[in-house]
């Protein structure tokens, strides 16, 4: 089967090169200490750095795509979320309440989290909210940078649970986590970051 | 009326004012007194230089050597322009952008004011041409700077949210776009409220001049009121050139936010 993902020496001053192949709801698991270039990774496939490197997705070459269109199909998100509105709600395009509110009640958050203002969100609400805004856009590749960090253990299996489901329909995740059991629990390919370089454990 | 010209007499009488400061500062130890001597001597020196210098340009009343002082007048401006924020472009490029939008907001209200209203024979004589400059620079290089304070400040601040957009499919336009509408209103309330105090918290200044010129203060108040115009036309335009100006250079061809253009 053709792979859903295919990075190439994909490589900037501070981290590279990359080597990748992710098939279609596969998900790649990437550990390692903080400062290594997990992050960088993530945000070279979403061309959010300049950097050098081409990257495929179901054989149609990034280059060719306009940047935002990438975008909506290989979403980051990331460990610390952006807002820029006041309300939860206008941070989801108009139309999809009903959707975000279920995810919302699936992902354990409160009944009203969707018209709570963002500044009295906590962490952890806050971390659940940015995923599931990209999950609405329903990408073929979600690129998550620590998306439980910040999560308790309930929480985490409820997201766990989402993107299995995700990766059951045919989303290719990679997932940056420092929880070793995390990346056992749902990596097919497992990964070490080591000063900017990938490597299999 | 003819205006009563000074004589050295006169200003002498009035620098002593200098001397009850500096005394003032020895007093109170202000230990101001040094800075007071020096800055009053700066501004006669330069004053006085400048002076020379407009009773030269006027004399020779060329148009590309009134050009000539303009254009250093508008470099000078796009360096205070460019040295204000405190977050900067990397090289030239916080110059180059103060350049642009301050030079082509002066150059167009001036002469703009020139060809229509004012209307000296020939419209770039240097009596009005350069003055006016001058008075439209000033202001212009305000609104430009607080605008490129404001649009670099935000940027870092908003980083997370703007990159959070991009991730979404946000067009890097969309996202930068609250900022930039941030950054020109910023520019522009200084002239909003210099319009709303003018006549009742302030007597503007050109206003003041020509009254004490001996110039009927109605005439006087004509000619505030089209400067005031003329300002606010080259407040927003300056706040507008500025800002986008430097969105664009935040941001390159794959629409990322490219914050480590700045220093």
């Amino acid at each position: 089967m053709q792979p859903a993902l295919i990075v190439k020496e994909l490589r900037s001053k501070l981290a590279g090169p990359f080597q990748l192949t992710l098939g279609v709801g596969d998900c790649a698991a990437i550990t390692g200490s903080s400062g290594s270039g997990k992050s960088l990774f993530l945000r070279m496939i979403a061309d959010l750095d300049p950097h050098d490197g081409r990257v495929w997705l179901h054989g149609k070459e990034r280059a060719a795509m306009p940047a935002p269109e990438w975008r909506k199909q290989a979403t980051y998100v990331s460990a610390e979320s952006g807002w820029w509105a006041d309300i939860v709600i206008d941070h989801f395009a108009a139309g999809r309440r009903n959707e975000a509110a279920a995810l919302a009640a699936r992902l354990g958050l409160r009944a009203d989290v969707l018209d709570a203002p963002v500044a009295q969100l906590s962490t952890g609400e806050k971390q659940r909210l940015s995923l599931l805004r990209a999950l609405l856009l329903s990408p073929p590749v979600l690129l998550l940078d620590e998306p439980t960090g910040p999560l308790d253990e309930e929480s985490v299996a409820r997201v766990e649970a989402l993107l299995r489901e995700r990766m059951a329909t045919g989303t290719s995740i990679i997932l940056v986590t420092h929880d070793p059991s995390q990346a056992e629990r749902l990596g097919h390919q497992r990964y070490r970051m080591l000063a900017g370089c990938l490597e299999t454990p | 009326m003819t205006p009563i010209l000074l004589t050295p007499l006169d200003i002498a009488v009035a620098a002593s004012l200098i001397i009850l400061d500096a005394g003032l500062s020895i007093w109170l130890k202000l230990r101001l007194h040094r800075q007071i001597a020096v800055a009053a001597a700066r501004m006669v020196v330069q004053l006085v230089a400048i002076g020379y210098v407009l009773r030269f340009i006027f004399s020779l009343n060329h148009p590309a050597v009134t050009l000539l002082l303009v254009l250093v007048m508008v470099l000078v401006a796009a360096r205070e322009v460019a040295a204000r924020p405190e977050r900067r472009f990397r090289g030239h490029a916080n110059l180059a952008i103060g350049f642009v939008s301050v030079g082509f907001a002066t150059f167009v209200t001036a002469v703009l004011a020139l060809t229509t209203a004012i209307r000296p024979q020939p419209w770039f004589d240097p009596h009005f041409a350069v003055p006016l400059a001058g008075i439209i620079l000033g202001n212009v290089l305000n609104s430009a700077s607080l605008s490129l304070d404001s649009l670099l400040g935000s940027v870092r601040r908003e980083r997370l949210a703007i990159e959070a957009r991009l991730s979404l499919g946000h067009t890097y336009r969309e996202a930068i776009a609250p900022l930039v509408r941030e950054a020109i209103r910023r520019g522009l309330l200084p002239i909003i409220n210099q319009m709303s105090a003018a006549g009742i918290v302030t007597l503007p200044g050109i206003m003041t001049g020509q009254i004490l010129a001996g110039l009927d203060p109605l005439e006087a108040v004509k000619y505030q009121i089209l400067l005031m115009f003329l300002l606010s036309g080259g407040s927003g335009l300056s706040a507008l050139a500025v800002s986008y100006l430097a969105a664009w250079r935040l941001t390159d061809e794959r629409e990322r936010l490219r914050l480590d253009r700045l220093s």
